[in-house]
């Protein structure tokens, strides 16, 4: 249970970045079943709660690294959703021009977005990292590093959070949890109940927390994040959450039984969160305006990115170096 | 007016130099603080710079390699260490993955300033994990830059450059040149990357080579000139970017190249500047041409057994020979 008191503009803030990663995924699902989208695509529809928590615990100026699953940690650190699914499309307007798709959304400079990644467990150390410059800098920058329950496999898990520990470094490991690695069910190849319990392990505070109530999520976001700022090093903050999608868009899932979806959407963060809102005094007009206005935001992402021009191919070979990129390209 | 140094002593000076210079360079790596590196290269940095710029990371190189990356996308500027260039297996992630992608996968909005420090080589007999030059794998790994200096002075200049370049640089340094004593400029000064240097000049036969090998070059060359034979040798000190005009213009002025490294000789960075002569400049060669490398065999242990894995003067004479039909 959520435990303080939110402000009727809190708690709209929470459901409208809630609906609106969730218009996102969807019209990127839409344009990927329509054959619009090349590559691959990773949905977060169901998470979207841990997303809307962790982003509100956050200051505007701190740092967040993320995963193949990063859509909706950049929708709500406040992305611009029409670069961010012009880069699905694959076109120069993207975030990242077209170069990385959505794997690899980042905006380092404006969002302190250091990126989506590929490699799950990449990130881990890279905000680890950006961690120790902000220790090194003496700024009071807090980095969030979002990741799934299969990253915590992963040796880098291990490696960075080690450091993170012994040199105090003010970082934030979120966890989403959604039960699945692909296809591979977490507790066929962990012996804990939870993840968080690996804190003790690194001597740093761990909590498991539920994922749908994005209060819940904020609550345990914003006690790591205050701590690290504090000076007094990382914590782990998991989050159980529900996939709804297979582990890519057009993946049917097989693999899961169908109590888990059923569970998932009993537990649905956004109806759930319509309910709090209605009980807090926030009218189903003030609801459904938030839905148009997220689905009319996506509408308006989707023609400018379905417009956008793709790259010129002469830019296949530029932004591989910063200097002497020429000479290093060529041979 | 220079001084006497050992190329370690040079490395060491490069590093204290840059770190004074600009406070957003750090070292990282394993035993660099308290002990000041296994080869003695940063002993007294961390009472001087303090914990937080140089660092005795733990035993985890692909933790602190992706630490570096992040740390470097933030403006830090890391040198990390590698005991052994070897260990890159472990770190392999964080550097062809994300250090060399970073900037392109961003659309070139990150930069990843730092610099991987590998010491490379054999002749220590220290066995296969510990004794290869890897030139290749990250020569073939586009976002990389690699160094690869054989003197002290390129050393100290070319470091000095590589740790103020935006992008990753591998600097890859030959353990059993480390101790070996040379003059050194007194003073600041820099040597760019990319440009290649002509150890010696010749005007029969090209040997294109790095590092170590550079010495061999020059010993061999000696015994050749014995017998009239004048051999140039190219120091290519950085090859990613590769100084392809110094080559061209020894190339044309020879018309017979060797290309000499001490990697395993299948896939080669040798064999890849081979091809790129062979396609290029087919015109102004003579006869085709000849790559001088290890063999494709594990680094072995046992000292008569390693001495067959890498090329020494005798295997370039002879070679030198035979591409000249002499």
């Amino acid at each position: 249970m959520a435990s303080k008191e939110y402000s009727k503009d809190m708690l709209k803030n929470f459901y409208s970045t809630m609906v609106r990663i969730r218009a996102f995924e969807t019209k990127a699902a839409e344009c990927f079943t329509k054959g619009m989208l090349a590559g691959n695509i990773h949905l977060c529809i169901g998470q979207e709660a841990a997303a809307a928590g962790a982003m509100a615990a956050m200051e505007q100026e701190d740092y967040m690294a993320t995963t193949h699953r990063g859509h909706g940690h950049c929708v709500a650190k406040g992305g611009d959703t029409k670069k961010m699914l012009a880069e699905l499309f694959g076109k120069k307007t993207g975030y990242c021009k077209g170069k990385g798709g959505s794997m690899h959304i980042a905006d380092v400079d404006g969002l302190h977005s250091l990126g989506a990644n590929g490699i799950v467990g990449a990130g881990i150390p890279i905000a680890t990292g950006s961690a120790l410059a902000s220790k090194i800098y003496g700024d009071r920058h807090v980095t969030v590093c979002m990741f799934g329950d299969s990253a915590s496999n992963q040796g880098t898990f291990h490696e960075a959070i080690n450091m993170a520990a012994a040199w105090k470094l003010p970082v934030v490991f979120f966890i989403e949890n959604n039960s699945y690695g692909v296809s591979t069910n977490i507790h066929s190849v962990i012996n804990t109940e939870n993840l968080s319990i690996r804190a003790k392990a690194y001597g740093i505070p761990g909590k498991t927390v539920d994922g749908t109530d994005p209060r819940i999520v904020y609550e345990a976001v914003k006690e790591a994040v205050d701590y690290a700022r504090a000076g007094n090093g990382p914590s782990i903050v998991e989050c159980k959450v529900f996939r709804y999608q297979g582990h890519y868009c057009g993946d049917p899932a097989v693999y899961r039984p169908k109590e888990y979806l059923e569970e998932g959407m009993a537990n649905d963060c956004i109806e759930k969160m319509k309910k709090v809102l209605l009980k807090n005094g926030v009218s189903q007009e003030e609801i459904t305006a938030m839905d148009q206005a997220a689905h009319d935001e996506l509408e308006e992402a989707y023609v400018f990115a379905n417009e956008s021009e793709y790259p010129d191919p002469s830019e296949a070979t530029t932004e591989v170096y910063f200097s002497d990129n020429e000479r290093s390209v060529v041979r | 007016m220079s001084k006497k140094m050992s190329i370690s002593k040079a490395i060491g000076e490069a590093l204290h130099e840059e770190m004074v210079r600009d406070e957003k360079v750090i070292i990282m790596g394993e035993d660099m603080g308290k002990m000041g590196n296994v080869f003695g290269i940063t002993v007294g940095f961390q009472e001087e710079f303090g914990m937080h710029r140089v660092y005795d990371t733990p035993i985890s190189e692909s933790g602190f390699c992706g630490m570096a990356v992040g740390a470097a996308m933030r403006g830090i500027r890391p040198v990390v260490e590698l005991m052994y260039d070897d260990f890159i297996t472990v770190a392999a992630d964080p550097i062809l993955n994300q250090a060399a992608k970073m900037r392109y996968m961003t659309g070139g909005q990150a930069t990843v300033p730092m610099v991987l420090r590998l010491p490379m080589g054999a002749g220590r007999r220290n066995a296969g994990q510990h004794s290869q030059c890897l030139e290749n794998m990250f020569c073939h790994t586009p976002g990389l830059k690699v160094v690869a200096p054989s003197t002290a002075e390129d050393a100290k200049g070319l470091l000095k450059s590589a740790i103020r370049d935006q992008d990753p640089v591998i600097f890859m340094e030959h353990k059993l040149l480390y101790a070996k004593k040379e003059q050194v400029p007194e003073g600041e000064y820099t040597i760019a990357l990319g440009v290649a240097d002509v150890k010696k000049e010749g005007s029969d036969l090209t040997v294109i080579t790095w590092s170590r090998q550079v010495y061999f070059a020059l010993e061999a060359a000696e015994e050749l000139e014995k017998e009239g034979i004048h051999i140039e040798i190219l120091d290519l000190r950085t090859l990613v970017p590769l100084d392809w005009d110094s080559i061209v213009k020894s190339v044309s002025k020879t018309h017979h190249v060797i290309v000499l490294s001490e990697e395993v000789k299948r896939g080669s960075y040798a064999s890849e500047i081979s091809a790129q002569i062979a396609e290029e400049l087919f015109d102004e060669l003579d006869a085709p041409v000849e790559r001088v490398c290890g063999l494709n065999i594990v680094s072995p242990f046992s000292p008569t057994l390693e001495d067959e894995n890498f090329p020494h003067p005798a295997d370039i004479v002879k070679a030198v020979k035979k591409v000249l039909n002499k």
